[in-house]
């Protein structure tokens, strides 16, 4: 066989006439060899060609239909318009120093609702995540611990707060309540998944060496899942900061509560300071969280 | 070897009938009878799925057996509840396949996790163990050749140096019957021999006996004393590791070459196995 630079020079015929021969030879036939189609294009999710065209017409249409139906108000957007530049240059100039007392109460109270409810919340999550393992619970348990959890997850915090405050009246102890019972349903079940996926191996052999059921929680179930739990706990306390600012809108205390003073009072620059302000702790807590998750692993 | 033991000695095992069908239907076991007689270490061996680890774990009743009794000396394990049921698995160690320690707790703590049988929840709980037992783990860790790793986290280990705290654990529990189930699955060949060789040395030196799963037919034929064919959930042999002939794997595994695998065969046989199949590999290839 000669190189290819060499075949360049040559005429086009020449090579693809040595090189039949050559192929043959070298490899050995065991199969008769088949036309193999050389285009290949992956099946499709809808097999029905006249299904699928149909279903995309139909989203196409329909999202047509939905834009037209929008009325939009443009002289309400032009004068939204202003409104939001003042909210803007408020934004430019936060004032931090007016309000400052206001701010800072409110402050304390989210930093506290959201601490307490975290803690308490999450206390009460572990039990019941254990309970809603299908792993460990024995099914009227199971049934149970599931039934709250879905009680929890399916009341938004806002609805919740609304609840507890007409219960205990407007303040923190409200937003405390309401973030606590959602930190519940959001804990356990992302814990109560966790244990029903960990290694079942080390749990059967924590078991054969005798240990009680217990025993075998704290062996081989808890050093499996403590870091997640960590992860997630941390996780919430952010999560629970930022849902104190919402919920002090209805009237349950914390920075919330604030915020919503001076939006009402068009003093968009005290906002811009509580804004700022939250996206600050939020930031901290994030990065603290990821920190900690990371040495915890 | 027929066991010919008195039922008062420590660590005799009989399994009479034992029987397990899975709730999918799957006949895993069916009417098993065995005796292992102390210290006899017994090799389980059978094709996957033959019932191996679910005969092991109806022993100590990880798996619950559907009919049969469980002996290990005078106590019908088949018969306790929770609590004597707890009681009797202190009695026989486990080492398990992939290991099964708890990876993020430290080795101490699995070799440990072996006593948890004979203490309350309130002493594992903050690692508190009676000073004898912690004794014993760093004893065994010796035994092992791991008392430098006592503070490491299980899964900063190698394969063979897991399954050596494997074997620790299962000794913490000062045990009479040692269930082991493929305890090299996941090792190469040299760490392989050396666990075995560690399993059969502690079996002799404590006068344990081991039931031991395993897959590799030539390490059943190096280190049992006495080997147990499962197919399809029934014993198909129980015999002396020699009399594993090719038409006993047959019998066990069903048809295939059983050629380089032999240790203690004359060179008949070995060309009969080795060639028949050749010829057969010829002709499909034709």
């Amino acid at each position: 066989m000669t190189r290819p630079a060499s075949r360049t020079t040559r005429t086009s015929p020449v090579p693809s006439e040595t090189a039949e021969p050559t192929l043959r030879d070298q490899a050995p036939r065991r199969h008769q060899s088949r036309d193999w189609p050389s285009h290949w294009r992956r099946p499709p999710l809808i097999a029905d060609a006249r299904l699928r065209w149909a279903l995309i017409i139909a989203v196409a249409c329909y999202l047509v239909l939905g834009i037209g139906s929008l009325e939009v108000n443009w002289a309400r957007v032009a004068d939204g318009w202003e409104r939001g530049l003042r909210f803007l240059g408020g934004f430019l100039q936060p004032d931090f120093q007016s309000r400052w007392g206001d701010i800072e109460q409110g402050l304390m109270e989210s930093l506290t609702m959201t601490l307490t409810a975290t803690v308490v919340g999450v206390l009460i999550s572990v039990p019941i995540g254990i309970g809603a393992a299908r792993n460990l619970a024995p099914m009227p348990v199971y049934l149970l611990c599931r039934g709250i959890i879905a009680v929890s997850r399916s009341l938004q915090e806002i609805i919740v707060a609304i609840l507890f405050v007409a219960m205990v009246g407007f303040g923190p102890l409200a937003g405390f309540l309401t973030l606590a019972f959602a930190t519940i349903g959001f804990l356990s079940k992302l814990l109560a998944e966790d244990i029903e996926e960990i290694d079942a191996a080390q749990a059967e052999a924590v078991r054969a060496t005798g240990a009680s059921w217990l025993q075998v929680l704290n062996y081989a179930v808890q050093p499996q899942v403590m870091p997640r739990l960590i992860g997630l706990s941390l996780y919430r306390l952010d999560i629970n900061f930022r849902e104190s600012a919402v919920i002090g809108i209805v009237g349950a205390g914390g920075v919330g509560a604030t915020l919503n003073t001076a939006i009402d009072r068009y003093e968009y620059d005290s906002a811009a300071a509580v804004l700022l302000l939250i996206i600050a702790i939020v930031m901290l807590t994030e990065y603290s969280s990821s920190w900690v998750r990371r040495q915890v692993q | 070897m027929p066991p010919t033991v008195s039922p008062t000695t420590a660590g005799s095992l009989r399994l009479v009938g034992l029987t397990k069908r899975y709730r999918t239907g799957d006949q895993a076991l069916s009417d098993v009878t065995l005796e292992v007689p102390p210290g006899q270490v017994l090799g389980l061996i059978g094709p996957s799925g033959a019932g191996k680890s679910t005969l092991i774990r109806c022993i100590n009743r990880l798996v619950e057996p559907s009919a049969g009794r469980v002996f290990l000396d005078e106590t019908e394990i088949t018969a306790l509840h929770a609590g004597g049921l707890r009681r009797a698995r202190r009695r026989m160690g486990m080492i398990f396949q992939e290991y099964a320690l708890v990876e993020r707790l430290t080795v101490m703590e699995n070799v440990l996790s072996g006593r948890l049988g004979y203490v309350s929840f309130w002493r594992s709980l903050f690692r508190r163990f009676p000073p004898r037992d912690i004794e014993n783990a760093f004893r065994l860790l010796e035994r092992v050749g791991l008392t430098e790793h006592a503070d490491k986290r299980a899964d900063a280990l190698s394969g063979g140096q897991r399954q050596r705290v494997g074997i620790a654990r299962a000794l913490a529990q000062e045990p009479e019957l040692l269930l082991v189930d493929e305890p090299t699955a996941s090792l190469d060949p040299k760490t392989s021999r050396q666990i075995m060789r560690l399993i059969r040395e502690v079996c002799a030196e404590r006068g344990l006996a081991a039931i031991v799963n395993i897959h590799d037919v030539a390490l059943a034929q190096q280190f049992m004393m006495r080997i147990v064919g499962l197919r399809a959930g029934r014993v198909v042999y129980d015999g002396p590791p020699e009399g594993l002939t090719p038409a006993v794997l047959t019998e066990i595994y069903g048809e295939e070459d059983w050629g380089p695998l032999k240790p203690a065969q004359t060179d008949e046989e070995a060309d009969d196995a080795a060639g028949i199949p050749d010829d057969q590999d010829i002709a499909r290839a034709l």
